[in-house]
C-alpha cells in the first residue's frame, strides 16, 4: 500500500505528481488548473467570505469524513450569510505515512460534496509533515460567495418570531464520541454532515427571508440560541419534546451524561423566520433528504432577555445554558 | 420497552405529581445522596412539580466532590513523575487541588488521560511499555468493580506496567456520620441507583433502623423520582419506616453479588478517610490488600506524595452544602468568584455536584446568580 512520503511536500517532482495524479484529478476545473500563484475570480456584488480549519478524529466516520466535513462547513458558512457558494481554497496538511488509498477516498468524498452545491476549489497547498506533526490529516478550507440575500443577521430576532431546527441534533457529535470511545453500540446512527445551499436556496426561490440562520456546529443547538437570544437581547421560549433527537443520541447522552443539544452538528442549520412564514418554511425543507426532519421548536419572546427557557414535556421549566468546557462523561 | 421515553412519560409525571400533592400533608426535607439525583432533579425542574413543603436537600454523593484536596495533589504529584502516564475518569480532571488541576497539568505537557472505561487503561499499558500507567480510581460503589475487574485483568495478563492510586469511597458510612452529627435536618433519602444495582437495597436497613428515616432506593428518571417521592410521603402517611425500592427493574436487595465478591478480593476498607467538608469518616473508603500492594501507586510512590491535609477556600461551603446544611445558592461566592469555569470548590466541578446542578439548571427558579 502507497503512502505518503516527506518529499512529497517538497515543492518538487513528487509534490507536483501528487497534485497532479491526485487532487487535480478530481478537483479539476479551468481556475484551478492554470496554477497561476493566485486564481483570477469574477464576482458580482458583496461576497461572504470563510475559512475554516478541520482537524477532526477519527477521520472516518458513519456517514461522512474529514473531506466531505471540510467542504460541507465551509459551504454552510457562506450560506448562512446569504451566499451562494462560489470558490473554495484547500489546504492539505498531511502525516508522513498517510495512505495514499485513505487519502484519495477523502479527496473523492470532497468532489461529491461540492458537486452539490456547484462551489469549485480553485487554490489550494499541499504540506507533508513528519510523523507526529499532525494526527493523519488537517485541511483547511477558505470559500467565498456572492450574497443573494442580505441582512440576515443574529441581531435580527424580536418576539413573535418562530424557530426552526432543519434535522435532528446531536448526531454527528454522538456519532464521533462513539466511534472514538469505541462504545461499540449496536445503532445505525450516521453524521448530519451535509452541505445546505440546495435547501436554503428553495427558500429564497420561495420567497423565504429568513430573519437569522446558523448551522449548529461546535457547541449545537444550544450554542446558537443561546448567542441569538445574547445577541438580540431577546429571550428564547423552546419546547423539548419539539426538539427532534434520534434515539440513539438519547442514549448515548443518557450513558454518558450529556444533552443532545450541545453536541456538535455538521448539516443542521436554526432559522429564526417571521412566525407567519413558518409552514411555508416547512413544507420547502421537508422536500430535501438533508432537511426533511426540520420541526418548529419555539418562539422569540419578550421576558428572560439573553436566556434560552426550555419547557419539559411535563411543563417544568429551565435554562437552557451554553455549553462550556470539555466534553467530559459524568461518573456517577 | 423503551427505557428512556416510558420513564419520561409526561401524563405519567403529571399523574404522579398530582397524586404528591394530593397526599403530601407534611413538611418533608428529602436528601438525595447520589449526585446523579441531584442533575436529575435539577435538569428536569422536578421542584417545580411539588408541593413547596417538599425540598430537596444535596447530599455527599458525588465523588469528585468529596475528594478532598491532598489526593488531587496526590494525582498532581503522580502526573508529575517522569515516565508517568496518568489516567483517570471524567470530570475528575478539572478538581483543582492545591496547585491547580489535572487539566491545567495536561496543559504543560503531563501525560494525563480522560477515559471512558477503566479498561482503556490496558490498551495504554499495552501501547507505552516503557511508561507506567497509573489509574487514579475514583466512585462510589458504582465503578469499583470495573477498578477490580481491571485489577483481575493486570494480574491475569501479566502486565508490569499499571499502578492503582484508590479512591473507591462507600456509600452508608458518610450517611450514617451525617446522621449522627445530629445538625442535618433529613426526614427521608432517595437511595443511589447505581451504587444500589452493585450493593443491593440491603446496605440501607442499618441506617433506616438507626435513625428511624425511610430510604426509597430510585431510578434516575423523572418517573422514577417522582414514583419514590410518593413512596416516602406514603411511608408518612401510613406511618411506615422502611427501605422501599421503586427501581426494581435493576436493583434487587442482594445486588450484584459477583461483582461484590470481585471487589472483596482485591479491595479492603481503610481504617478512615477523610471527605472533603465532612472529614475523617472510618472504614469509609476501600483501599488495595496488602497482597496487592506492589501495584498500589500509594506505597510504590509514598515517597513524593503530600501528606498534609488541606483545608477548602473559607468562603466555600461546600462541606455545608454535602451535608445537608445548606443550599447552593446561599454561598456567597456561588455563581460568582465560583464558576463552572472556574471552580473555587468541588461542588462547583463535576456535573454532579450541586453547584453546578444549580448553576446549570436552577438559575429558573432558584436565586442567587445574576
Amino acid at each position: 500500500m502507497k503512502r505518503i512520503q516527506l518529499a512529497q511536500g517538497g515543492g518538487g517532482e513528487e509534490t507536483t505528481g501528487l497534485i497532479k495524479g491526485l487532487f487535480f484529478k478530481h478537483f479539476s476545473n479551468e481556475i484551478l488548473e492554470k496554477m497561476e500563484d493566485a486564481a483570477t475570480l469574477h464576482v458580482k456584488g458583496p461576497i461572504a467570505f470563510t475559512t475554516d480549519s478541520f482537524t477532526v478524529s477519527p477521520l472516518f466516520f458513519e456517514g461522512g469524513n474529514i473531506g466531505k466535513l471540510a467542504i460541507a462547513g465551509t459551504v454552510n458558512d457562506l450560506v448562512m450569510a446569504g451566499a451562494k457558494p462560489l470558490y473554495l481554497t484547500c489546504s492539505f496538511m498531511i502525516e508522513e505515512g498517510f495512505l495514499l488509498e485513505e487519502l484519495e477516498s477523502i479527496v473523492l468524498s470532497m468532489k461529491e460534496e461540492m458537486a452539490k452545491s456547484g462551489v469549485k476549489i480553485v487554490a489550494g497547498d499541499t504540506k507533508v509533515v513528519p510523523k507526529g506533526g499532525v494526527d493523519g490529516l488537517f485541511i483547511n478550507t477558505t470559500g467565498i460567495g456572492e450574497i443573494v440575500c442580505e441582512g440576515i443577521s443574529a441581531h435580527n430576532l424580536k418576539a413573535g418570531h418562530a424557530l426552526i431546527v432543519s434535522n435532528e441534533v446531536g448526531n454527528h457529535g454522538a456519532c464521533i464520541l462513539a466511534k472514538r470511545e469505541e462504545l461499540d453500540l449496536e445503532m445505525k446512527l450516521k453524521t448530519d454532515c451535509a452541505s445546505l445551499w440546495a435547501p436554503v436556496e428553495a427558500l429564497f426561490a420561495a420567497g423565504i427571508k429568513p430573519l437569522a440562520l446558523r448551522d449548529a456546529t461546535r457547541g449545537g443547538l444550544s450554542a446558537v440560541l443561546n448567542e441569538w437570544a445574547e445577541a438580540s437581547k431577546v429571550g428564547l421560549a423552546v419546547s423539548e419534546k419539539a426538539i427532534p433527537v434520534a434515539q440513539e443520541v438519547k442514549g448515548i447522552c443518557e450513558l454518558l451524561g450529556f444533552e443532545p443539544y450541545e453536541f456538535a452538528n455538521e448539516g443542521t442549520m436554526v432559522l429564526c423566520v417571521e412566525a407567519a412564514d413558518v409552514e411555508k418554511t416547512l413544507s420547502v425543507l421537508h422536500r430535501f433528504e438533508e432537511t426533511e426532519k426540520a420541526c418548529y421548536i419555539g418562539t422569540v419572546v419578550g421576558e428572560h432577555a439573553g436566556k434560552v427557557v426550555l419547557e419539559t414535556p411535563w411543563g417544568s421549566h429551565r435554562f437552557l445554558e451554553p455549553p462550556k468546557g470539555e466534553l467530559l462523561p459524568r461518573i456517577c | 420497552m423503551d427505557l428512556i421515553e416510558e420513564f419520561r412519560n409526561p401524563a405519567h409525571v403529571k399523574a404522579l405529581a398530582k397524586s404528591i400533592h394530593a397526599e403530601a400533608t407534611r413538611p418533608l426535607n428529602i436528601m438525595e445522596v447520589c449526585g446523579g439525583h441531584t442533575h436529575t432533579i435539577m435538569k428536569f425542574g422536578i421542584p417545580q412539580l411539588l408541593p413547596k413543603q417538599i425540598q430537596f436537600v444535596h447530599g455527599p454523593g458525588c465523588p469528585v466532590c468529596i475528594m478532598p484536596k491532598e489526593r488531587i495533589d496526590h494525582a498532581l504529584a503522580l502526573a508529575s513523575q517522569e515516565g508517568v502516564i496518568l489516567a483517570t475518569l471524567g470530570d475528575m480532571i478539572r478538581v483543582p487541588g492545591s496547585m491547580g488541576s489535572l487539566q491545567t497539568l495536561r496543559a504543560e505537557g503531563a501525560d494525563i488521560r480522560a477515559l471512558y472505561s477503566p479498561l482503556d487503561v490496558l490498551k495504554i499499558a499495552k501501547e507505552n511499555p516503557d511508561k507506567t500507567v497509573v489509574f487514579f480510581a475514583i466512585g462510589f460503589e458504582t465503578t469499583t468493580p470495573m477498578s477490580a475487574s481491571l485489577v483481575k485483568m493486570v494480574l491475569a495478563q501479566n502486565i508490569p506496567n499499571v499502578l492503582f492510586h484508590v479512591n473507591h469511597v462507600l456509600v452508608p458510612e458518610p450517611v450514617e456520620a451525617i446522621m449522627a452529627g445530629g445538625d442535618a435536618k433529613i426526614d427521608a433519602f432517595l437511595g443511589p441507583s447505581h451504587v444500589s444495582v452493585i450493593t443491593g437495597s440491603k446496605i440501607y436497613e442499618p441506617i433506616v433502623r438507626a435513625f428511624n428515616t425511610p430510604i426509597v432506593v430510585a431510578g434516575f428518571e423523572p418517573v422514577d423520582v417522582m414514583e419514590s417521592i410518593l413512596k416516602i410521603v406514603r411511608q408518612f402517611n401510613e406511618g411506615r419506616c422502611e427501605v422501599e425500592n421503586q427501581y426494581t427493574r435493576a436493583v434487587s436487595r442482594e445486588g450484584n453479588v459477583s461483582a461484590q465478591k470481585l471487589i472483596e478480593t482485591y479491595f479492603e476498607q481503610r481504617e478512615s478517610f477523610r471527605w472533603r467538608g465532612i472529614g475523617d469518616i472510618p472504614r469509609s473508603a476501600l483501599k488495595l490488600k496488602d497482597a496487592y500492594a506492589h501495584l498500589d501507586a500509594e506505597k510504590v510512590f509514598e515517597a513524593v506524595l503530600p501528606k498534609t491535609p488541606i483545608d477548602d477556600h473559607k468562603s466555600c461551603i461546600c462541606g455545608k452544602i454535602l451535608k445537608g446544611l445548606a443550599k447552593p445558592y446561599e454561598c456567597k461566592v456561588f455563581g460568582k468568584a465560583c464558576m463552572p469555569s472556574s471552580p473555587m470548590g468541588s461542588c462547583m466541578v463535576s456535573s454532579e455536584g450541586a453547584c453546578a446542578a444549580y448553576f446549570k439548571y436552577g438559575k429558573f427558579t432558584h436565586k442567587g446568580v445574576a
